[in-house]
């Protein structure tokens, strides 16, 4: 879970413009100013990089970084 | 009423960053045409074109925008911000300031809009099918979005407004700006030009048309109304001026830089590229802009031709300037800034009256780089070599765009 969470964590700061020091599992993606088109474009990437689709009607439940990291791990199949 | 003022100019264009600094080379005459290496590498027979300087768009335009906005867009928004500065109506914050918001209007001209949006993502959706589309693909490559951009960043709600007459479009961009400053719908109206087309496709396609020169010397490829000329070199770039009405740059202290004293504009009527042989649309917008403005060819000193280097427009621009100006026009110092800067497309228009307002403060008209032997066809003063001292009380500049788009601005003090 936490190699997940520093993926994730990756792939934001170096593709998706984040402040390292803004990012922590609670940070919202408003608060990271992400918008809904930005977290759209978050799961292409996820889905190239971590082999896991995060399906549109799932992007409702996301509102933080670890509400993503949780999505991901249940879509993947890994232990939470 | 006096005609609407201008105060503030910014721009980015091939000859540098900044009004500035493009305006002394424009004045150097030195040409910026250069070996562009992706072009190049993608085997396009014409690989010579006129790069604005390198910049950090997520540093200077704002975190993320190298994601989230089309180059075209970055430009403008680069333009825009030197511009607003210049004319004091913004805060730290890039917000409006000294008038209301929203009765700030915003009107853009571009070709093509986002191009190098296209060109990285078509090959995506080929290779990796719909499903792997970006979702910002669409705000990223609409042509408006330049202009919505400038919006959101400096919060002005008045009309927003994005024109296309191709190579004409920041000029009309200008025109339309003036329209609705003078009819009491805004009171300030951001207005410019910009365009960043340089892709394979689009430098192939232009070649495809035999609109480009295919003279591989980077000091000799643009030649406006040389006898050797033989097509444009692309050219990329943004330039914006604030429009304001007359009283409420008063009413602010603002300074006044220039007036868009009259505008005119026609279409052709002939095809699809080709301008009409007899200059017959230019000499309509010509001639509308000089009603509009109440002046008489007499009191032009200097016009900013659109000057492109091709043997049509070249060709057909002169005659119609011959014809509307008549024997003013052997006193009439006629300049294309094409011959340094290339063809900057939507852009054009808005950099160029920038340049013709410039001529105007500065008493000199530009020289017309690349031009060593006049095209004998050409009956016009056209200044070359070096600028030229001179006195000048009012200026135009003429743009004139593919499918008979035409433009003409007359600017005073």
């Amino acid at each position: 879970m936490q190699e997940l969470y520093t993926r994730l964590a990756d792939i934001l700061t170096s593709q998706f413009g984040v402040d390292e020091s803004a990012l922590t599992p609670t940070a919202t993606f408003e608060a990271l100013e992400l918008d809904s088109l930005d977290l759209v474009e978050i799961t292409l990437v996820v889905d190239d990089e971590l082999g896991v689709r995060i399906p549109d009607d799932r992007l409702e439940d996301i509102v933080t970084v670890q509400d993503a990291v949780d999505v991901i791990a249940e879509l993947s199949g890994v232990a939470a | 009423m006096k005609s609407p003022a201008i105060t503030g100019l910014g721009a980015i264009t091939p000859a540098g960053r900044g009004v500035e600094v493009s305006w002394h080379r424009v004045v150097d005459g030195k040409p910026t045409a250069a070996l562009d290496e992706m072009l190049a590498a993608a085997d396009v027979p014409v690989a010579l074109c006129c790069r604005v300087p390198d910049f950090d768009a997520d540093a200077e335009v704002g975190r993320g925008a190298s994601r989230r906005l089309d180059r075209f867009t970055h430009l403008a928004v680069l333009a825009a911000t030197e511009a607003l500065a210049q004319a004091g109506l913004v805060d730290d914050d890039g917000r409006i300031i000294g008038a209301d918001p929203d009765r700030v209007a915003i009107v853009l001209g571009s070709g093509i809009g986002g191009a190098e949006t296209w060109a990285s993502e078509y090959p995506s959706f080929l290779a990796n099918g719909p499903g792997r589309v970006s979702p910002t693909f669409i705000p990223r490559m609409l042509s408006n979005t330049a202009a919505g951009t400038i919006a959101i960043r400096t919060g002005a709600r008045g009309p927003n407004v994005t024109v296309n007459t191709a190579c004409a479009a920041g000029a009309t961009a200008i025109h339309v700006a003036r329209d609705l400053v003078r009819s009491g719908t805004a009171d300030v109206a951001i207005a410019g030009g910009v365009e960043a087309g340089i892709t394979a496709l689009s430098v192939s396609a232009f070649n495809q048309m035999g609109a480009l020169s295919r003279n591989p010397d980077p000091s000799t490829a643009s030649r406006p109304f040389d006898i050797d000329r033989d097509g444009f070199v692309m050219g990329e770039g943004a330039g914006v001026v604030v429009v304001e009405s007359a009283k409420h740059a008063k009413g602010r202290g603002a300074t006044v830089l220039g007036r868009v004293a009259g505008v005119g504009a026609s279409a052709d009527a002939h095809h699809a590229t080709a301008p009409s042989p007899d200059g017959g649309g230019a000499i309509l917008a010509m001639r509308r802009a000089l009603a509009d403005a109440d002046l008489d060819p007499s009191d032009i000193g200097h016009v900013n031709a659109h000057g492109t280097s091709t043997p049509l427009n070249d060709h057909a621009e002169a005659l119609a300037i011959r014809t509307v100006f008549g024997a003013d026009a052997d006193r009439l110092a006629v300049s294309s800034t094409k011959g340094v800067t290339g063809h900057l497309l939507g852009g054009a228009g808005a950099v160029e009256a920038i340049f013709a307002l410039l001529a105007l403060r500065s008493q000199l008209a530009p020289p017309t780089a690349g031009l060593h032997r006049l095209d004998p066809e050409i009956d016009l003063d056209v200044v070359a070599d070096t600028a030229r001292d001179m006195k000048l009380d009012a200026v135009m500049t003429n743009s004139f765009g593919f499918g008979g788009q035409n433009a003409s601005l007359v600017l005073t003090r």
